[in-house]
């Protein structure tokens, strides 16, 4: 996790793990995406353990998005692995996957949940069917199953049961969120993806959400990567935060540590903007 | 795995040599210095005090060690029941381990999360180490009673607490789950009598478990029978020079 700061007075880099043992839920390196000319992500690195929170933070343009898309297989980066520690894909590069496999990766181990509930829902079907979708693309097939299991998903996402059959159409901005929360765990992904996903909403359904996305990370122990612009959202949901300018990795470290003290000059900036 | 502060070969459990700290502000393109060359050892079971004038650095020096904050200078040996680390170079993740199994802190702040009842919050570190809820919550509220915090608070929102029963709640959080290390960072500021008094008994209580603690008092008389060493922080805190133009130049986009 340590990113070069270049031409700064630098802290000492730190120890590799020693006391922690276990094998990385997520491993990323030198992972790097241009558009032509313009590099959105330039060699950006991290590795999450079990059931962390990885915060990503910067201004608009800085690459959060661009990374999300890249570590939901929706894009090829020029550059980079990607590994997730499943045993059935245990050291491959996911990069590396045919196009059906990479398909098949993103349904049954990464969820993820978009700032427009649009890119992630069918906004006139029902919400339950929404989730089972998710369910039927994994092969499920019995009715009773994709009921009880999509019935389960949004149950965790703190759904109310007696709106299932409502499309998310004529649901709230919270509400939309929940399903899409829903739909993205049914499958009991190894990484969930979430990408601002209180901007926008009211700031009592924003603490809601907050509060269902903590208690599924504590009740389930779900890594996570959370891209978000408010620091706030971040301070709550984070245990670790990447600091993204221009594409690359500014600065990272524990979330206290990150926005209490932080080390680089645009992270000083940023923090204090914010507070 | 040895017992909790039990282990006869883990002394001292903290030796601090050299430390200091630095604040470099780059929009001002200077550094602030804090405390500087701070040396002590640190047994299980021990209380060390710091003292010195507001601004000296006493909760630098606190979060330096939790790691909250980083420094170039100084070395802080931790035995952990995993092994000997170095808290100022441990990786991040060693840290989060840490905070959840052995070393805690007790701010004089709680964090409270909008819509999380007191004792959920309380209840919330053993959760997070795998106890039941049940277990958890009847603990969480065992702690809430003995902070005195009024049964009828315990399912409400902490948001609309005095500062005072906020601080009820938060030292029940900080102190539910078992450690090694505790610091304490003015926890009796803004507590009633009554609370100040289940607060020194918990530590009193810790202590002989052979809890060590660094501890900012704002009543140190609360808690000087339980001091087993003091160090006092100066009080002038001299301004380093500035930094270079270089590093303005980044400062300046």
């Amino acid at each position: 996790m340590n990113a070069p700061m270049t031409g700064l007075a630098m802290m000492p880099d730190l120890e590799p793990p020693r006391l922690v043992d276990e094998e990385p839920a997520v491993v990323v390196s030198g992972l790097t995406k241009r558009y032509g000319d313009f590099t959105a992500v330039d060699q950006v690195g991290f590795t999450a353990f079990p059931g962390e929170v990885i915060g990503v933070v910067g201004e608009s343009g800085s690459g959060k998005s661009t990374l999300l898309r890249l570590l939901n297989l929706e894009e090829q980066p020029q550059a980079g692995t990607y590994t997730l520690g499943i045993k059935s894909c245990a050291g491959v590069n996911l990069f590396t996957l045919g196009r059906f496999e990479s398909r098949s990766t993103r349904v049954r181990h990464i969820g993820i949940v978009y700032q427009n509930p649009h890119l992630g829902l069918h906004m006139h079907h029902t919400s339950g069917g929404n989730v089972a979708e998710r369910l039927l693309v994994a092969g499920e097939r019995s009715f009773h199953a994709l009921r009880r299991r999509a019935r389960a998903a949004l149950d965790a996402s703190e759904f109310p049961m007696d709106r299932i059959d409502v499309p998310p159409l004529t649901l709230s901005g919270g509400m939309q969120q929940r399903v899409q929360l829903a739909k993205a765990i049914a499958l009991e992904p190894d990484l969930l993806l979430l990408d601002e996903p209180t901007t926008g909403l009211d700031v009592s359904v924003q603490a809601l959400v907050l509060d269902t996305l903590k208690r599924l990370q504590r009740d389930r122990r779900i890594t996570m990567v959370i891209v978000s612009h408010d620091l706030g959202v971040i301070r709550t949901l984070a245990d670790r935060v990447l600091v993204m300018r221009r594409g690359a990795v500014v600065e990272a470290g524990l979330t206290d540590q990150v926005l209490g003290d932080p080390q680089h000059p645009y992270t000083q900036q940023l923090v204090h903007a914010k507070l | 795995m040895t017992p909790l502060g039990t282990d006869p070969a883990a002394s001292p459990l903290l030796s601090v040599r050299d430390l200091a700290k630095r604040f470099e502000i780059h929009h001002l393109g200077r550094q602030v210095a804090t405390f500087q060359a701070v040396d002590f050892d640190l047994d299980a079971g021990e209380f060390l005090m710091l003292g010195g004038a507001n601004g000296t650095g006493k909760s630098t020096l606190l979060r330096t060690l939790y790691r909250s904050c980083r420094t170039d200078t100084g070395t802080a040996i931790y035995r952990s029941a995993r092994g000997p680390i170095d808290l100022l170079r441990a990786a991040d993740i060693d840290i989060a381990w840490l905070r959840r199994a052995e070393i805690g802190f007790v701010t004089q702040f709680l964090q409270a999360r909008p819509r999380i009842s007191a004792e959920d919050i309380v209840a919330e570190p053993l959760l997070q180490s795998g106890q039941d809820h049940k277990t958890a919550i009847g603990e969480a509220r065992r702690w809430l009673d003995a902070f005195g915090l009024k049964p009828t608070l315990w399912p409400a929102y902490p948001s609309a607490f005095s500062g005072g029963e906020q601080q009820k709640v938060n030292l029940a959080r900080a102190l539910i789950r078992p450690r090694r290390l505790l610091f304490l960072d003015e926890p009796t500021a803004s507590l009633d009598r009554l609370a100040r008094r289940a607060l020194v008994a918990r530590l009193e209580e810790l202590k002989r478990a052979g809890v060590a603690m660094i501890g900012v008092f704002h009543f140190p008389e609360d808690i000087q029978h339980l001091v087993d060493q003091q160090i006092i922080l100066d009080a002038d805190t001299p301004l380093a020079d500035p930094v270079s133009q270089g590093d303005m130049a980044d400062v300046a986009e």
